[in-house]
């Protein structure tokens, strides 16, 4: 199984310069800057099929093809290494073991799309990340890899890392190109869309870590190469998928894109631990409806898992065992979120806390009936939040009634919380 | 007053952003460096620096969960509240941080070394329950390995 991306990975430590370059690193920025147009590099990036890693999903090319060609004035390209999502971590594990697929992928991606200065946003806490691409950074520019005259040809770029101060809204784009202008991270409206009117203004172009360090690969081998990677012949690459929860071994693995869920948990994580059975998983992070039994077949690509009523988010799969209490669990995302809301819009700073409050109730065994019918109008009025925050934080709420109806039934009932363990305190 | 050659520094941060307020959060965290936590002083600092007005750069500071509007002790624990480190017994090991500290979260002990804040998910969700001190990250904590974390970065700030 190829792994572009963790190929270079050396056990216990990053991979050095020397080390990256030795092994095919920057192999196809120096083919770009030789030979290729940078309509050629857009071009094998949108025919690689390539779907943004950060969550949306939306395709990497294409989302470069909307930066108009003939603007006067800056352009810019942001790297979105603000992980925050809960259950997320695979963007530390990569920087931790390799700047340089990110830098290289970005030299390329600002090539393709005429940017002269970009960025990386990378939040609190992934200092050791932060580190790496500061001294990545400069040894590219010593290497002429990056700064003036790249490679001896007449592209220039430069990068700047930015470590912001932890806030999960951040990671919304909108919000992030405002707290890299050093102004409050509320998301602004769209339209007009970033790459027409994004940070200060100018085109902008955000995309994910994991999206820009797959770019080197496709230059280098090809748009049909990228594809073929998948499991699937609709699913295009590999991805990072990170596994925490109760798993016996849980970690962050490249695996073909297309590979079952239930395959991911029985092979790399080595099944369940110990006395555990899988009851269910967020399967891409905190803001996706949760997965159960019944979906261990579904392919893990963004069509399949939206079709089943999910959505492959970042590749955060968290799974609970059978004494998991769902309500708990929900509990806890809804707290996550009502805490992380901007507080800009109604629906969110106002509606989340409430949700979260109804949960409480029920969790505490002072449920009604009624208190369901409040959570099933809020996954729907929730979605005329101003950004996707809320939507978000709703879809472990629609996991909840759609999957574990019963459960949510027994706390009201019952007057109390039906699992065994610890985690429910009531 | 901020010693001169900080004040060099920040005023290097501010003079290579494409506009002064980009430099804010670092600013901010600088000086937070620098106090310990960002004082009315700090705010008064920073704004004069990013050509702000206090009022600005405090919608700022409000808004970043790892800058201190308050008074904090020597080392913060922030322990990690989100959903991996809730399934793997992080509820608990807060409670049994706290009662061993014998400070609520969001307080600090009698001694100002630490102060105990529960925190957003740390991105080290593999290895959950986990906790950020300054810089640094751990993982896979029981109450005995963090007490004795706490043990080490107790002694690191009194030599």
């Amino acid at each position: 199984m190829e792994q572009p991306l963790f190929r270079h990975n050396k056990p216990g430590r990053s991979v050095t310069f020397d080390e990256y370059r030795a092994e095919g690193g920057f192999v196809a920025l120096a083919k770009a800057m030789q030979g290729l147009s940078p309509d050629q590099v857009q071009q094998a990036v949108i025919d690689s099929g390539m779907r943004g890693r950060g969550g949306a999903g939306f395709p990497t090319g294409k989302k470069w093809s909307f930066v108009p060609r003939n603007l006067p004035g800056p352009r810019w390209l942001i790297c979105n290494c603000d992980e925050m999502e809960p259950g997320t971590y695979k963007d530390r594990v990569l920087l931790e073991a390799n700047p340089y697929s990110l830098l290289e992928g970005m030299v390329l991606a600002c090539y393709a799309i005429g940017v002269r200065h970009a960025f990386i946003f990378i939040r609190r806490g992934y200092e050791q990340a932060a580190a790496n691409l500061r001294r990545g950074v400069a040894e590219c520019l010593q290497a002429g890899l990056l700064g003036e005259n790249i490679l001896g040809s007449s592209f220039s770029c430069d990068i700047d890392v930015h470590v912001s101060a932890g806030r999960y809204i951040c990671g919304e784009e909108t919000a992030l190109m405002n707290a890299l202008e050093g102004k409050r991270a509320n998301p602004r409206s769209k339209p007009p869309f970033p790459a027409v009117k994004g940070l200060w203004g100018g085109p902008t172009v955000v995309n994910n870590a994991e999206s820009l360090a797959n770019v080197p690969g496709i230059i280098a081998n090809g748009p049909e190469w990228f594809k073929g990677l998948a499991r699937t012949p609709e699913a295009a690459g590999m991805k990072l998928f990170c596994i925490s929860g109760h798993v016996a071994k849980t970690g962050c693995f490249e695996l073909p894109l297309g590979m079952p869920l239930g395959e991911i948990i029985e092979g790399p994580c080595g099944g369940m631990r110990p006395g555990s059975r899988f009851k269910a998983c967020l399967p891409g992070g905190a803001s996706t409806p949760f997965f159960t039994e019944e979906h261990l077949h579904i392919p893990m690509d963004f069509d399949p898992v939206a079709k089943a009523g999910s959505r492959l988010g970042t590749g955060g799969i968290v799974v609970f065992d059978q004494d998991t209490c769902m309500v708990a669990a929900t509990l806890n995302l809804t707290r996550f979120y009502a805490r992380e809301s901007c507080g800009w819009c109604t629906p969110c700073r106002e509606g989340l806390p409430y949700v979260n409050h109804v949960l409480e109730t029920i969790e505490a065994g002072k449920g009604s009936e009624e208190h369901i019918t409040i959570l099933r109008e809020h996954v729907k009025l929730l979605n005329n939040a101003f950004c996707a925050l809320a939507p978000g934080a709703m879809g472990p709420v629609d996991g909840l009634l759609r999957h574990f109806m019963d459960e949510l039934r027994e706390h009201i009932v019952k007057g109390r919380c039906p699992c065994k363990k610890d985690l429910c305190q009531n | 007053m901020i010693p001169t050659q900080l004040r060099t520094r920040l005023e290097q941060h501010v003079a290579a952003a494409v506009t002064s307020r980009e430099a804010a959060v670092q600013v901010m965290k600088e000086l937070q460096g620098h106090y310990g936590w960002l004082t009315d002083e700090a705010v008064g600092e920073a704004a004069q620096l990013l050509g702000l007005s206090p009022l600005q750069v405090e919608e700022l500071a409000t808004f970043y969960e790892m800058i201190y509007r308050r008074p904090v002790g020597k080392r913060v624990v922030h322990v990690c509240d989100s959903i991996s480190c809730w399934a793997m017994g992080g509820e608990s090991l807060l409670a049994q941080l706290a009662a061993h500290l014998g400070i609520g979260p969001g307080e600090t002990t009698g001694d100002g070394m630490f102060t105990l804040l529960p925190c957003c998910c740390l991105g080290n969700c593999g290895e959950s329950p986990t906790m950020m001190i300054g810089d640094n990250l751990y993982g896979w904590l029981t109450l005995e390995k963090a007490v004795e974390i706490l043990q080490q970065e107790s002694r690191s700030m009194m030599e």
